[in-house]
């Protein structure tokens, strides 16, 4: 009998930072110990403790290892599977009180997870996701076979309409809706298409389910194929996630050999096969009509839209395009039923939203919790707060189609009205938390770099008048703003928005218009007083010497490597604003803190 | 290509195996394994243990793990097993011992008291 399993995390984040060392060290020194009849050691996807890594975790106890290297592995096996004994100092239990737990704690009672409920990523970090008999073991394709033996594809899509799910790609469009549409379009030919693209810098989730839970995506599909009558499916997936495309690839086979996918599925007479397709990475390939272009071998532009790809999609025929979280929802939802779902979240937002947590937070990860959870929550508890103290300043959602959320705002519920009332959107999935050293401005160029960068290009609004936005801002940060540029930013914002041909153009103003809504004081500082309050933005830093506190002991001076800083031994030193370049030496150099950066 | 009753067959099997990684409503079952606890026999307890869960069948709902030392070395091997509040625990077992234990107790529910510390 195999009493312990050890679950070594294989997402991308473990996988860096040596995951795959330490299984192949773990299972040596388990044979060595001899007990590998009765320890087996399981490669899984994320965990989303990611900041952590690489992080193992072993059943039945629950015990959490963190941040462990292969040199600890010896000490695992001796101390813990042979003797019995945790390793201490390798545990993770961290409940987010302010007293430290004793011994370990359930992975479920820390802080980190406590308040997160896992739905999306349910078989992440528990299931080998290489072995389909794991996620057959988990209530893999009973809904599939619940399906085709007992439901009309008029049930499937009144269940999934039950449920309230929406779309977690970024738009929040009614699931049902989109398949009821594809399924009213008459056609012999249809398909079924699964956005892995992941596109928002900073998100990862799809990434994650795919790693971690494949076949959840694959069986979903097929239960798509059924409902709108479609017979093949593509997943498209950035070429940049290497071992999503190779789990997945692995995931196709093996349903293939089950008689999952392929022809007369169960004996039903129902087909549907699934196929990759490999994007290089361009944003606005996630965007459905360009993805559609991409698949076909085109140059990856959008094409205006109606028709909707319900009515004339891939090859121009009607076509379904999912998220990748959003199909990970659906066989859940046939399994447990419609109302399960809906009991989760608020009123119009149902479910759960995976985030994935980045910037200045203690907690970097993945994280996965009911809609509506107030901001908060996901910053103080879940997050862990702000490092060193700080106060936090902003979150930004939706990536550089969204917008942020500041500090007074922090009680605003997690779902796709409430964000959408302030200006924000749930998008994807990335959640950016800044602190005080974030200069706003800053940020929103930031975005906008990247909107600029990524344009396809094919409408002018977007080629043209992203690129002047920009410039405005490289203006307002170098302290050459003007009076009325923060008008001028709105007045293109506003067009660009009513004019371009894409979600991509039409979005790409988010960032620099929620900026300006709720700190304008930054912008204002920036262009009458040529000074950004966070201290962000170099050319707008000032660095003076305190004659007061200077001894005159030249160390500055020294190691200024544009000799700005001059004086005489024993008095005050001074720094020729001129020739400063701003790049910090005196200020560190400094041991009487008499250097300051305004 | 797999049938449906075969497809059901495999999620019977598995499911057994994946649930050790849940906590569910199961017999956890606790063998000490320091030093002095391997010195007095508990590594034959446990292959016994095993051993005897496998061919009753109750890897279910029967979760064995291991533990250092629990400060009674003169009773060792100790055999903890818990279930909910209830906590029972063997004295100087052997693997004959642990059959038993494993026959009357996980699988029937009858805690063999006798082999319990408080009547020692
Ligand atoms: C510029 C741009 C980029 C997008 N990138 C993605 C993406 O990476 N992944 C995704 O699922 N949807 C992306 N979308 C949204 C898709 O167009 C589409 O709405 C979504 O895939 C539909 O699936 P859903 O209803 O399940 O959310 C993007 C949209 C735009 C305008």
């Amino acid at each position: 009998m195999i009493r312990t399993h050890v679950l070594v995390c294989g997402g991308t984040g473990c996988m860096s930072s040596g995951s795959a060392k330490i299984r192949e060290v773990l299972q040596s020194e388990i044979d060595k110990a001899g007990l590998t009849e009765e320890v087996k050691v399981v490669q899984t996807g994320c965990f989303g403790l990611c900041a952590l890594g690489p992080v193992m975790i072993i059943y039945p106890e629950g015990t959490f290892y963190s941040r462990v290297t292969a040199e600890d592995v010896p000490e695992i096996v001796e101390e813990h599977l042979v003797k019995g004994r945790l390793v201490q100092r390798l545990v993770y239990n961290d409940t987010g009180e302010a007293k430290k737990p004793e011994g370990p704690v359930s992975l479920n009672e820390t802080g980190f997870y406590k308040k997160q409920m896992r739905v999306a990523l349910r078989n992440c970090g528990v299931i080998d996701p290489e072995n389909i008999d794991e996620y057959i073991g988990r209530d893999g394709y009973s809904a599939l076979e619940k399906v085709l033996t007992s439901m009309t594809p008029d049930d499937v899509i009144k269940v999934i309409g039950d449920s309230g799910l929406r779309g977690r790609g970024g738009a929040g469009f009614p699931t049902a809706r989109k398949w009821q549409f594809a399924k009213n379009s008459v056609s012999d030919k249809k398909y079924v298409v699964c956005n892995a693209d992941e596109g928002d810098p900073g998100a990862f989730m799809d990434r994650s389910v795919l790693e971690g839970d494949p076949h959840a995506v694959l069986e979903a599909m097929a239960i798509a194929g059924y409902a709108i009558g479609a017979d093949e499916g593509y997943v498209y997936v950035r070429a940049e996630y290497p071992i999503a495309v190779k789990r997945l690839s692995i995931a196709i086979g093996q349903a293939r050999e089950y008689g999952l996918l392929g022809k007369d599925i169960f004996g039903t007479g129902f087909n549907f096969d699934v196929s990759i397709r490999l994007g290089s990475g361009a944003f606005v390939c996630g965007e459905e009509t360009a993805l559609l272009t991409s698949i076909e071998g085109n140059r990856g532009e959008p094409r205006p839209r109606p028709p909707f790809p319900a009515v004339k999609g891939l090859f121009g025929q009607p076509t379904i395009i999912n998220n990748v979280e959003t199909l990970a929802n659906v066989a859940q939802i046939i399994n447990n039923g419609a109302e399960w779902f809906a009991q989760m979240g608020t009123e119009k937002s149902k479910g759960t939203k995976v985030f994935a947590l980045g910037g200045k937070i203690n907690h970097t990860g993945l994280v996965e919790i009911p809609m509506g959870t107030p901001l908060r929550t996901i910053i103080e508890e879940i997050g862990g707060g702000i490092p060193n103290g700080k106060k936090f300043k902003a979150a930004q959602t939706g990536g550089p189609s969204g917008g942020c959320i500041p500090a007074s705002l922090i009680d605003t519920p997690v779902d796709y009205e409430s964000l959408q009332s302030i200006g924000s959107m749930m998008g994807s999935g990335g959640l950016i938390v800044m602190d005080e050293d974030n200069c706003m401005v800053d940020i929103a160029k930031f975005f906008l770099e990247f909107t600029v960068d990524e344009s396809c290009g094919k409408c002018t609004p977007c080629r043209i008048g992203t690129r002047r936005m920009l410039d405005i801002l490289n203006r307002i940060v170098e302290g050459k703003g003007e009076e009325g540029d923060i008008e001028k930013l709105e007045a293109l914002a506003n067009d660009i928005k009513a004019t371009a041909l894409c979600g991509l153009g039409q979005t790409a103003p988010n960032p620099v218009l929620s900026t300006i809504r709720y700190f304008r004081d930054e912008y204002e500082a920036h262009i009458r007083e040529k000074r950004c309050p966070a201290g962000k933005c170099k050319a707008l830093a000032r660095f003076t010497i305190d004659p007061e506190k200077c001894k005159g002991c030249s160390a500055c001076s020294r190691k200024c490597p544009v000799n700005a800083i001059s004086g005489v031994i024993k008095s005050p030193f001074v720094i020729d604003q001129d020739k400063c370049i701003k790049c910090g030496t005196c200020l560190e150099t400094c041991k009487f803190g008499a250097i300051s950066k305004k | 290509m797999k049938t449906l009753a075969e497809l059901n067959e495999i999620r019977e099997r598995m499911k057994t195996k994946v649930s050790v990684r849940e906590n569910g409503n199961t017999y956890r079952v606790v063998v000490g394994m320091a030093t002095c606890g391997i010195a007095a026999g508990a590594r034959p307890v446990m292959s016994a243990l095993l051993s005897e869960v496998t061919a009753q069948h109750l890897e279910d709902t029967v979760h064995v793990s291991q533990t250092g030392c629990i400060g009674i070395c003169q009773y060792e091997p100790v055999v903890e097993i818990f279930k909910g509040d209830e906590k029972y625990t063997y004295v100087k077992m052997t693997p004959e011992k642990m059959k038993e234990v494993v026959d009357s107790h996980l699988k029937n529910g009858k805690p063999i008291t006798e082999y319990t510390i408080g009547s020692m």
